[in-house]
């Protein structure tokens, strides 16, 4: 059994030799290199772009502006399942190129050049001319009757505005010996920063278009792709070779319809679009910026009466993943902590701002820094300890959500604070640092997550499996779910060699997806991609066993149900003897002359499950007060995702998780100027993304309790990790030093500001 | 992919003086960690350049013939943070060139062109300043020295004439003998960072170690350009070593510094912080000097 073990990554050797190939060492140096001009208002219309210039440059091919684009065919972006449901449909609201602008770094002009230089050179070429208008920034400005109207569907700005309702608030409020706590709490505009930018090459064969792409999702792609251009689906082939990390901005179709478009204007000639890092901070997608409005209304012996939230995300300019990402974090507030009176409401609502999509933890890692947060305040104002308190109101084993019916079946929190604690010596260090004078103070803080696994019952949950037979008994897996440096090649490769019965290296999983010919599936996202392609591959992976061993029946004249795959050879199960290898058996199926054939399988499973996926952060820092710096000293993450298929890959994947929630916590934010609207920090110099140098060691842990629901026991990893280090730190950071921050991140600038207004510095 | 008109390789420093004669439009490259930047972002796009990177003359520390330590322009950063010289006189200086950027940056990065970039945030400007640095800049009339205040014109202006090079920097006997200094680069994080404020302080003490003879306090990011603090100078210098003349000393920088507000910090953050490091730089260079700070 290979499941539960740490085998090595399959991709691992060919990843340090530098043999695997990503997008662009695919491309063929004939190609033609597309380059972007993007607004320089945040809101207003093209009236003219003057291409002049620009079309005099030697080595430009052509240059397309907005008004080129005379099909308009508004297309989705999100990475969703498509709904043929169009009430469920995302909203389709991009063109290829624009001539209404609503952010600072629209997309209304395009060259397409011999090379990169000639492209440069054109594109700062091209005179435009505006009509401005005004623009908006904040989220709660947005919403205000008068404000400037970013989609004229959309009233107030607000895409969509849902609300839960639990109990009843007011009434419950009444009760007698009520202590209130309330606070808002900030999370900013952050961005993905995977090592490879986003990069895409399209080229035409006959009616054709071939787009390659580093994305998450090909399949959906090229639904969105054909959307786009107004094409049948069937026309389009997009390929998804290795790829230098997505966390869910590749979970969402970026430029491979305007890549494909030029392509197609054009003439079908091979065409490059590689964006910049300025322009991956600015023109992809961010994590939206939510701002948190928590009233807690406890009872003395700390039990929560009622309950309220409000919650306002920052969509950006364009609709996106849209209102999911605030509606799941929103979700989540009745569940963590229940109580019997909650209200929430949650909106999403449009900014002259860069789009906001999917990043990794969808929402969680917002709603976590204003719930943990604000738990803390809580327990604080009512004299318990933080751990005493959380355990008395969290999540209770039994307890299933109505909606999903996703069920807590294990003690889950319990396990992983006591774990946590027992880490990082806990008890000892929280009474050892209370009452601290001085410059330098130490805290330790910790903070829970609520996460679950898919995206059912929302929305579509499938996954498809093929597998094929090779004469020396090996086979191909391919599934649509994707290798996008979690792993997930090698954790499919282990669970297919149990299901088959085969040694590992006669699994050859198919890393690379290819529309025309990988089985449909959604791609990598929503931490599924274990859980939901572990039911395809047992699924497809049994069929394929039964057609060998019925195969082998013929050939060993032997009953099937007396017979059984291990270790590659086909065993009789009553005495154990080993009858034929499966390479054996496979050749005499492709060549024999009395029946030949060519064993494979394919099936698709559909998926009506979810599966909770719970944990926790502490974190233990020192705060330099004069300096308004926080270090932290260490810091763990315990998390119960059920069956560990791969131990050293998922302590691997929380470590990532881990770090971007550092530099969550502690460092980063995108800026925009109030005058233009223009980002001012869109590279990663001044973008303050953490260094290993900013990182103690990264410590991961896990609780193993089987999932019930899940074909091989396992449920969400991907994301989990970056969910509760932002607010373990923050709580840290109050016990050094008696100062709560509710605006992430904990950096020197808004720890000044509390500080001072303490009156600490 | 870069946009450059042409690049001329100087085989001497007057080689490159007559190649920058030649072509008055083109730019000086060494390294090539900041201009190769400026090129990629379109401000220097399509421009000529000439590289002194190969004139090995132009590289290395020695001592002149008055025992001033000559610093060649081309030195790396990591060759100055390692030059046995610097370690025995003025390790303040390979420690704060040691801060720039990452590992590579370090290598591939020198301090003429850290220094001819007229950034006030280059990490080797503020202690240059706060050592009495001088500047050599070789040109087609000569070789010209000039103090390393009189070289920052302003914000990404120097004092670099057509056809001129900067050749070496000079920091003289009387400067260096008998100091001893730290600085302190606030940052937003530990690596890979400019610097939101740079503080380098030197102290000389009495034999003793009771007074301190002199002090010198030079900042980056308090201005437009890097910039001495003398009114915190004035301070300590001839006073007592006591946690009252450090405090005296941190507080008076205010009466100096010029930090203004914008997105990478407000003024009054900076000006917090640049009295922090005043008084920590200037604590640890006393320890460093042997001294002992008296409460």
């Amino acid at each position: 059994m290979y499941v539960g073990k740490k085998v090595t990554r399959v991709d691992a050797f060919d990843k340090v030799n530098g043999r695997t190939r990503y997008t662009d060492d695919l491309c063929d140096k004939s190609a033609y290199i597309a380059k972007v001009l993007h607004s320089t208002i945040a809101h207003g219309r093209v009236v003219s772009i003057d291409t002049t210039e620009a079309e005099k440059i030697p080595g430009v091919v052509r240059v397309f502006t907005c008004f080129d684009v005379k099909e308009k065919h508004y297309f989705p972006t999100a990475g969703h399942p498509w709904s043929t449901d169009p009430s469920h449909q995302d909203v389709a609201d991009r063109l290829v190129l624009t001539e209404e602008v609503k952010f600072y770094g629209d997309d209304i002009a395009a060259v397409v050049a011999e090379n990169e230089v000639a492209a440069s050179q054109a594109i700062r070429a091209l005179k435009v001319t505006y009509e401005e208008y005004p623009f908006v920034l904040d989220v709660l400005e947005s919403m205000k009757d008068g404000a400037p109207q970013i989609h004229k569907e959309y009233p107030n700005n607000i895409l969509k505005h849902t609300t839960i309702r639990k109990g009843n608030y007011e009434e419950a409020i009444r009760e007698p010996g009520l202590t209130k706590v309330e606070g808002w709490y900030t999370t900013p505009t952050v961005q993905h920063c995977h090592i490879e930018n986003f990069i895409c090459f399209a080229e035409m064969t006959g009616d054709r278009i071939k787009v390659v792409t580093s994305t998450q999702i090909p399949h959906i792609v090229r639904r969105v792709v054909g959307q786009a251009l107004g094409v049948d689906w069937g026309n389009i082939q997009v390929i998804k070779p290795y790829i230098g990390g997505g966390f869910g901005n590749k979970q969402d179709v970026l430029y491979e319809p305007l890549c494909a478009w030029l392509c197609q204007q054009i003439g079908g000639h091979l065409v490059k679009l590689d964006v910049s890092r300025e322009e991956t901070f600015v023109s992809t997608r961010v994590r939206h910026a939510i701002t948190n409005h928590i009233i807690s209304w406890v009872r003395p012996d700390g039990t929560f009466a009622a309950r309220k939230l409000e919650a306002f995300s920052d969509q950006g300019a364009y609709a996106s993943h849209g209102h999911s990402i605030v509606a799941k974090g929103a979700g989540a507030f009745p569940q963590l902590y229940p109580c019997e009176n909650v209200e929430c409401d949650a909106y999403t609502v449009f900014t002259n701002k860069s789009v906001a999509g999917a990043m990794r933890g969808y929402g969680i890692p917002q709603a976590m820094w204003a719930v943990e947060c604000h738990t803390e305040e809580v327990a604080a104002k009512m004299g318990m300890d933080p751990i005493t308190f959380r355990r008395k109101n969290l999540m209770p084993v039994g307890y299933v959500d109505q909606f999903s019916k996703n069920e807590l079946y294990s003690d889950t929190f319990n396990q992983c604070i006591d774990k946590g604690m027992q880490e990082t010596d806990f008890l000892r260090k929280y009474e050892a640092y209370k009452n601290q004078t001085g410059d330098v103070r130490r805290g330790i803080g910790m903070a829970v997550f609520w996460y679950n696994t898919a995206v059912w019952p929302i929305s579509l949950e499938t996954s498809s499996c093929r597998m094929v037979l090779n004469q020396d008994g090996s086979f191909q897996v391919q599934l649509g779910e994707t290798e996008i440096g979690q792993g997930a090649d090698t954790a499919y490769t282990q669970m297919a060699a149990d299901i088959v019965g085969v040694p590992l290296n006669m699994v050859h999983v198919v890393s690379c997806q290819d529309t025309d010919v990988t089985p449909f599936g959604t791609g990598a996202y929503a931490s599924r991609q274990t859980y939901t392609a572990g039911f395809s591959i047992r699924q497809t992976g049994l069929l394929l066993k039964e057609r060998i061993l019925k195969y082998a029946q013929e050939l060993t004249r032997m009953p099937a149900y007396n017979l059984d795959i291990a270790d590659g050879k086909i065993i009789r199960k009553t005495d154990n003897r080993e009858l034929m290898t499966l390479g054996e058996l496979a050749t005499e199926a492709l060549y024999s002359l009395q029946h030949s054939e060519h064993l494979s399988a394919e099936s698709t499973a559909q998926i009506k499950s979810n599966a909770y996926s719970f944990g926790c952060t502490f974190a233990e820092v020192e705060v330099d007060i004069p300096m308004c710096k926080v270090k932290l000293l260490d810091i763990v993450n315990v998390h119960d995702a059920g069956t560990i298929i791969n131990p050293a890959l998922a302590e691997a994947q929380v470590h990532g998780g881990m770090s971007m929630g550092i530099g969550f916590g502690l460092s980063e934010k995108l800026l925009y100027d109030a005058k233009t609207g223009r980002a001012l920090n869109n590279n990663l110099l001044d973008y303050k993304m953490s260094t290993f140098m900013d990182h103690p060691r990264l410590r991961a842990f896990f609780v193993e309790n089987p999932e019930p629901t899940s074909a091989f026991g396992t449920k969400a990893l991907g994301e989990p990790p970056t969910c509760s280090i932002a607010p373990a730190i923050r709580n840290a950071v109050y016990q050094a030093t008696g100062v709560f921050v509710n605006d992430a991140p904990v950096n020197p600038h808004n720890l000044f500001k509390r500080l001072r207004e303490e009156k600490l510095v | 992919m870069y946009d450059i008109k042409a690049i001329y390789e100087a085989e001497s420093v007057a080689h490159a003086i007559q190649l920058l004669c030649e072509h008055p439009e083109a730019q000086i490259i060494a390294g090539g960690s900041d201009v190769l930047v400026q090129i990629r972002e379109g401000k220097r796009a399509g421009k000529e350049l000439v590289s002194i990177y190969g004139l090995d003359e132009m590289r290395g520390v020695s001592y002149e013939e008055d025992g001033a330590i000559r610093i060649g322009s081309l030195t790396s950063f990591s060759h100055i943070t390692k030059d046995p010289i610097i370690q025995k006189h003025i390790n303040v200086l390979g420690e704060a060139v040691d801060m720039v950027g990452g590992p590579q940056i370090r290598n591939i990065g020198t301090i003429g062109g850290n220094t001819c970039n007229g950034v006030t945030s280059a990490d080797s400007a503020s202690t240059l300043h706060a050592w009495d640095a001088i500047v050599e800049i070789t040109g087609p009339d000569g070789v010209r020295r000039i103090p390393i205040h009189d070289f920052y014109i302003k914000a990404g202006v120097v004092d670099l004439k057509p056809g001129e090079v900067q050749t070496a920097l000079i920091i003289p006997k009387e400067s260096y003998e008998g100091y001893f200094g730290h600085y302190i680069k606030y940052a937003m994080r530990n690596a890979m960072d400019i610097a939101t404020t740079g503080c380098s302080v030197n102290v000389k003490l009495s034999e003793d170690k009771k007074t301190i003879e002199d002090a010198r306090i030079a900042y980056g990011v308090a201005g437009p350009v890097p910039m001495r603090a003398p009114s915190a100078e004035a301070r300590a210098k001839g006073q007592p070593v006591t946690a009252e003349t450090v405090k005296a000393f941190a507080e008076a920088v205010l009466e100096d510094i010029r930090p203004r507000d914008s997105w990478r910090a407000s003024k009054e953050f900076r000006q917090h912080i640049a009295v922090t490091l005043a008084e920590r730089a200037l604590t640890e260079s006393i320890r460093l000097a042997g001294g002992e700070i008296n409460e």
